[in-house]
């Protein structure tokens, strides 16, 4: 079936158009409030660089609505929904594509009005610069300084200020500067590498793709040219530490047991040392994998698949790192905090944390601060509410293995998820370990089986399993090193003995496991009838006794989940 | 000299997708991927190789079959999936095309609800599947703009706007009740010159009417149609050869093609990057009523 035709090649005019294999992504964010003409600067940008097609503009000219002084309307290029159409404000994230020769460009569009601040960091989460829109004939106002503080927050490095309207400031000049002065002192005090103010006419196009003759005072580039030429810079405050966390286990048969994830940070190549976490065990990359071919050397931002030359029972939420640089490994530390929901924080509550591949339980142990986001002054606070950021101290059921966020965004940037609703409630970015650990006074009221439950993250269960030696071994191994507490009950004991053992282990709220093979069959009994629903019983005739405890396990898992 | 560049930002965005077709395949009990035999649909294939090689796609393909479809594209299906080893399931709302169901009697919209977004979900419904994979890029049509990665639909498949929930970084969340799904989109950040030129570099087979060629075709209202099975003749209507080709691919009755010389890869490349017109412009469907995509989608078509 002929389905290819790949027989000619490029005219010289397409090659210029399509540019060149530096061509890199780059994405940055947009803020600003409903008045400030962002939608319209989008819309510029969008029809400036023929990011917009003729059906699309013919739609806005022939629609119903038109908000501006020119023959054509540019927000209503980017004003995507009925609701927002009709109420005239934008209320979600938007993204945003157009390319030029040199770059591709992703906009997160968002809202900036104060109340939205969590589509600002969510836009922001993934932008390597952001435009903070202000308006030429209002002057900086606080709003402006919240979006850079979230820019900020979010770990954005480059900033731009559009003073935009300076068509209704007749393109003054010390209007412009009085605004870029204000805007640089305070922006100086939250660390971005570049702060770039700029006059711009979002309706008059002054600015945007090209420099304006009317601002002839001004000698920088316009938006486009300066966001084509900004050195996107690779992550380099990752030091060279290689993180690598597993996302999926390939096995396509038996012989072929491959890792696979994205490189957060670092260099890999084959013979490299790593480290598996949590086991802590040592071994070697033994080849890099992907459907392209065999790697010598993978870079941050790569999809790859290793193999490794010893056989780990490394799954999915494990992380490989380097031997040099490891990551911080503990349960509790110190992060910031946007709260996403409605509902308020519950603290103390159990939620689900979701920190690269790995999903456990957590809470919040303590409330260290709440910043207000107008004076950013920091209060204590009872709970949060929905756009509240806060300074905050985690505890995990399991240890976490993460870095500062401010150091490698993959490794330090988390999610908290409603356990009963399934939302996502609130997004984090770690700082820390935590310095001192800070001590409560004790209660004496003794531990129910429900807060055992919360503290050891799964109930009491019973897995008896049969065939060949070494898996309930392996079964015990693996599920202590990802912080179960397991036992495995040996089968020494006389009759009372043994029944004593395991209904306290029971009691324990452990997961006992019992090798089955020379056991008695009343016993079996015995467990199922003591464990009654969390009694689990496997035959394994599978000879890897690795694979046949990595599938115990995740049922295991599975089960903890629910 | 081009076609041996490599384009970073290709790079970028199929690392992107491969971690998005992983982290599903983890998370999810049962996903499937929409298979529309499309240039998307191709690309998506491409992408979920690459994802679990040297194993295979860890889903099965679902295909809507509206039975209105080209017969090149259920050949073009057939032969490409066994070709690549995949798992195919095709789904028809047999009941509603019993009782008729056709563009020119119920009009675009009723057709579509009962042969496109009914036998979709009825075609999750039976297969039990928790996440579907769709080619759907956010470039395509105004209302995607803000639709997530990972789209949570309801019990009824439905989508709404105001209740998706906030996706930070790569942290996406796939929790969902018994009943609920998610809709995964790898390819929302791809454009569609995007994906041609991936489709370049890669060598991805695609259907051939992509490719222009003198068919014989009706002009009608300004497009394009090629009288094939399931497209009506109105009296008075000739056909004539015209040298055409699809820009995307849909149903018979409602697909139109463009006059087109671009025979191949390359020249389709210029001829996009010379274009001012959008892909779904063809689509008889998006121009129904101002905001028209919005609302299907609310109701649960993709």
């Amino acid at each position: 079936m002929a389905t290819t035709a790949n027989v000619s090649v490029f005219t010289p005019v397409a090659a210029m158009h399509l540019g060149g294999a530096s061509r890199k992504l780059l994405r940055f964010t947009t803020a600003g409030s409903v008045d400030d003409g962002k939608s319209t600067l989008i819309g510029r940008l969008l029809y400036d660089s023929q990011g917009i097609y003729e059906d699309q503009l013919a739609s806005v000219r022939a629609s119903r609505i038109n908000r501006s002084p020119g023959a054509i309307d540019f927000s209503l290029l980017t004003d995507g929904l009925r609701a927002e159409r009709e109420q005239g404000i934008t209320i979600d994230v938007a993204y945003r594509y157009f390319s030029t020769p040199r770059r591709k460009f992703i906009i997160a569009d968002t809202p900036g009005h104060e109340q939205y601040t969590r589509n600002m960091a969510t836009g922001a989460s993934t932008a390597d610069v952001a435009v903070i829109l202000i308006d030429a004939t209002k002057g900086l106002l606080p709003q402006s300084r919240r979006h850079a503080y979230i820019a900020s927050l979010l770990g954005i490095r480059h900033i731009v200020a559009a003073i935009n309207k300076m068509d209704l400031v007749g393109y003054s000049q010390s209007v412009f500067e009085n605004i870029a002065q204000h805007f640089n002192e305070y922006a100086e005090t939250f660390e971005f590498e570049t702060i770039y103010p700029l006059p711009v006419s979002a309706v008059g196009g002054d600015n945007v793709v090209r420099r304006s003759q009317r601002t002839a005072w001004f000698d920088g580039p316009a938006l486009l040219t300066y966001l084509e030429e900004l050195p996107l810079e690779e992550d380099d405050a990752s030091d060279g530490a290689v993180r690598f966390p597993v996302q999926y286990v390939v096995r396509p048969d038996a012989r072929f047991r491959g890792f696979a994830g994205e490189l957060a940070s670092g260099t890999l190549h084959p013979g490299d040392a790593v480290i598996a976490l949590p086991s802590g065990r040592k071994t070697r990359i033994k080849s890099i994998i992907t459907y392209d071919g065999e790697l010598d050397e993978a870079r941050p931002g790569e999809a790859i698949t290793v193999t490794l030359e010893d056989e780990l029972d490394t799954s999915r939420g494990d992380l490989l790192t380097g031997e040099e640089k490891p990551p911080s490994v503990s349960r509790t530390f110190s992060a910031s905090l946007v709260w996403m929901h409605e509902k308020p924080l519950e603290p103390g509550a159990y939620y689900l944390l979701k920190h690269t591949t790995r999903t456990v339980r957590a809470r919040v142990k303590r409330l260290l601060s709440r910043v207000d986001i107008h004076t950013f002054a920091e209060f204590p606070a009872e709970t949060l509410h929905m756009n509240d950021i806060a300074k905050v101290e985690i505890e995990a059921t399991l240890p976490l293995f993460f870095d500062p966020y401010r150091r490698i965004r993959t490794l330090g940037s988390l999610i908290l998820i409603d356990p009963v609703s399934n939302a996502t409630v609130a997004a984090g970015m770690i700082d820390g370990t935590l310095e001192k650990s800070i001590h409560q006074p004790l209660s004496s009221a003794a531990i129910t089986p429900a807060e055992r439950q919360q503290i050891f993250g799964h109930r009491a269960a019973a897995v008896w399993i049969t065939g060949p030696a070494g898996i309930a071994e392996s079964v015990e191994r693996s599920l202590l090193e990802q912080g179960w507490r397991a036992h495995l009950l040996g089968s020494e004991f006389s009759e009372g003995e043994w029944r004593g053992a395991a209904r306290a282990l029971r009691d324990a709220g452990m997961v006992a496991i019992f090798s089955g093979a020379g056991e008695k069959n009343h016993r079996r009994d015995h467990a199922s009838q003591l464990f009654s629903d969390n009694f689990f019983a496997f035959d394994e005739q599978e000879e890897s006794v690795t694979d046949a405890a990595a599938r115990i396990v995740s049922t295991l898992r599975k089960w903890r989940e629910g | 000299m081009l076609d041996k560049i490599q384009f970073d930002h290709l790079k970028m965005l199929e690392a992107e997708s491969i971690f998005i077709f992983r982290e599903a395949a983890a998370e999810f009990a049962r996903p499937v991927m929409l298979y529309s035999i499309g240039k998307d649909s191709s690309v998506m294939l491409r992408l979920a190789q690459k994802a679990f090689y040297p194993g295979k796609i860890p889903f099965p393909l679902l295909h809507i079959d509206t039975s209105y479809k080209f017969p090149e594209m259920i050949e073009f299906r057939d032969w490409y999936v066994k070709q690549i080893g995949a798992e195919l399931i095709v789904h028809t709302n047999r009941k509603a095309l019993a009782d008729g169901a056709n563009p020119y009697t119920l009009g675009t919209k009723a057709c579509c609800g009962f042969l496109k977004t009914r036998a979709l979900l009825d075609g999750l419904a039976e297969g039990g599947f928790d996440a579907a994979f769709g080619g759907a890029r956010r470039d395509e049509e105004k209302s995607r703009a803000k639709e997530r990665v990972y789209s949570f639909r309801d019990s009824l498949g439905q989508w709404d706007p105001k209740n998706q929930r906030p996706e930070l970084w790569k942290l996406y969340n796939s929790r969902h009740h018994a009943g609920e799904s998610i809709r995964i989109f790898p390819l929302s950040n791809w454009s569609e010159l995007d994906i041609w030129l991936y489709i370049h570099k890669e060598n991805i087979p695609i259907v051939p009417l992509y490719y222009a060629k003198e068919r014989e075709a009706v002009v009608r209202g300004g497009s394009i149609l090629l009288p094939q099975s399931g497209v009506r003749l109105l009296p008075g209507e000739k056909t004539q050869r015209i040298q055409c080709r699809m820009r995307s691919l849909g149903c018979v009755p409602c697909t139109g093609a463009i006059r087109s010389e671009a025979d191949t890869l390359p020249r389709i490349i210029e001829e996009l990057i010379s274009f001012r017109r959008s892909e779904r412009e063809n689509r008889v469907i998006d121009h129904d009523e101002e905001g028209s995509m919005e609302l299907k989608k609310r109701e649960g078509y993709f």
